[in-house]
């Protein structure tokens, strides 16, 4: 253990001696990860909102414009004793309107307006949440009379969906040429080490060092560099994140909106920086393996 | 404590280095090697340390089987032997304390007793008041005498010297012969090789002779 910690504080004096190089090290690292987090912290966002609409599937039905109070009464009675039918909301008109002079920063616009032009709705909750089920129950809600249109709120939301999935295999693909380039890297990295250091290796050797002995600071170096480097990812994410949502905060604005950007949670983060190690750890692990064996004492 | 038994050696492409070897050397023997150059005596100290493994024959040092040892055991016969072999290479980026501290650091001693240890060894070899300078700044003799100091700072009981005093001086190897002799009266095992015939006559130790590979008489 302490041959271990005396071998770390070497290496960390060794990445230290040279900083201009291993800086430069670390932020090509960094810019070469930051590309696929970036991507996935973007996901992440576009997937709260998806969730927050696609959670609860649900039907928005909307009545002609003519429909009268009894009339209504009667479909909501309709509705709410069909047995694919959990329960059933009613948003008259009048409320509709109010809803949207408040959420879509439009008032001034509607409050112009001579005639509510929003039919009467009822949102229905289905009991269950399956694909076929929603659309064999819009179908059937068509047929009504009265209806002037079945609507799938869900719709839009498995469509983006389905793009999504899309764009996480282009993250997946992206990650895993990174990933490449940041094993490349540490390879050779740490290939120049051994080169520099063949002397100290071949006394080493010649002194009874056990191969673990040899291989610990270059597998050390590695994973420090892979460390640093996903730590620069981290910054470079949350720094584009902050910026990216300042300028957010007066697009949202101008919709009324408070919409921003989520950074990497921390989870995530542990994720990416246990992730970049890892690799710069297999970069040296490699380029040991490869270069280590040549080193034989004369 | 090392054995040779019908040994020999080709490099491939050349000829025969050693040819049918044979001698003991007991424990706490001081013996010196020695043969015009080429005779085969820095390979006979490479096959002791398993630098080079041999083609015929056994070599056993404390009765294992060096020529057959798993490369990963290699490492634990080594920490066995202090070895002084010629152009060897000491640590430039780094100072004449360090320098001796290295094998401690392979074998994984604490820090107290590492620098006492350092420190005794680098006192056997008169470089005491020398360790915060880097080894570059010495004299050929100080510098094979800091190979000493690192070849010793482990206490192995087998030492090999390949050459020690060649280079330097009559003083400087008078000098570095009484280190070895100090040495053998504490009990380690010693071969060193040398084509020096002054050293050997003053010597009162065992001669092993090589000729084109083989032993002479």
């Amino acid at each position: 253990m302490s041959q271990f910690l005396s071998q770390l504080n070497g290496t960390l004096r060794r990445f230290f001696a040279t900083p201009v190089s291993s800086l430069l090290n670390v932020l090509v690292i960094g810019i070469a990860l930051s590309l696929p987090t970036g991507l996935y912290v973007l996901l992440q966002n576009a997937q709260g909102i998806i969730e927050r609409f696609a959670a609860a599937p649900q039907l928005s039905v909307f009545l002609t414009l003519d429909t009268k109070a009894d009339e209504v009464a009667q479909l909501r009675k309709r509705l709410e004793q069909h047995s694919a039918i959990a329960s059933v909301e009613f948003v008259s008109r009048a409320q509709a309107l109010e809803q949207l002079k408040q959420g879509s920063g439009l008032g001034d616009v509607i409050g112009g307006l001579e005639h509510n032009p929003l039919p009467d709705t009822f949102i229905v909750h289905p009991k269950t949440g399956s694909v076929q089920a929603l659309e064999a129950l819009r179908d059937e809600l068509k047929s009504w009379r009265r209806l002037e249109r079945v609507q799938l709120d869900s719709d839009w939301a498995r469509r983006l969906e389905a793009l999504l999935d899309f764009a996480r295999t282009a993250l997946l693909l992206l990650a895993a040429l990174l990933a490449l380039s940041l094993v490349a890297i540490t390879f050779n990295t740490i290939r120049l080490q051994i080169l520099t250091r063949r002397d100290e290796i071949e006394v080493a050797k010649l002194i009874g060092a056990s191969s673990s002995f040899i291989r610990r600071p270059f597998l050390q170096f590695g994973l420090l560099q892979g460390l640093l480097g996903g730590l620069a990812a981290w910054g470079i994410i949350a720094t584009a994140l902050i910026l990216l949502n300042l300028s957010l905060a007066d697009l949202a604005r101008l919709y009324d909106s408070s919409f921003i950007l989520n950074q990497l949670s921390p989870a995530d983060g542990c994720t990416l920086l246990a992730f970049s190690a890892f690799l710069g750890w297999l970069g040296a692990w490699m380029s040991v393996t490869q270069h280590l064996r040549k080193i034989e004492p004369r | 404590m090392i054995r040779f038994d019908h040994v020999s050696k080709r490099y491939p492409g050349g000829h025969p280095a050693l040819s049918d070897v044979s001698f003991d050397i007991a424990e706490g023997e001081m013996v010196f090697l020695t043969g015009h150059s080429g005779a085969g005596k820095s390979t006979l100290l490479k096959l002791i340390a398993a630098i080079e493994r041999p083609n015929g024959g056994s070599v056993l040092v404390n009765g294992q089987n060096v020529g057959a040892l798993k490369p990963a055991a290699i490492p634990y016969l080594r920490r066995n032997l202090g070895l002084i072999f010629q152009g060897q290479k000491l640590l430039f980026d780094r100072n004449v304390f360090d320098n001796v501290l290295l094998p401690l650091q392979i074998c994984g001693f604490n820090h107290r007793e590492s620098a006492q240890r350092v420190r005794a060894a680098l006192d056997k070899v008169g470089l005491l008041n020398r360790e915060k300078i880097n080894p570059i700044a010495l004299s050929g003799g100080e510098q094979q005498r800091l190979c000493i100091a690192r070849a010793i700072v482990n206490r192995p009981s087998i030492l090999l010297a390949d050459e020690p005093t060649a280079n330097l001086d009559a003083e400087y190897a008078g000098e570095i012969m009484n280190i070895f002799r100090a040495f053998h009266q504490v009990g380690s095992t010693l071969l060193i090789s040398t084509h020096d015939e002054s050293l050997i006559r003053q010597g009162d130790a065992r001669t092993i002779s090589l000729k084109h590979g083989e032993l002479a008489a």
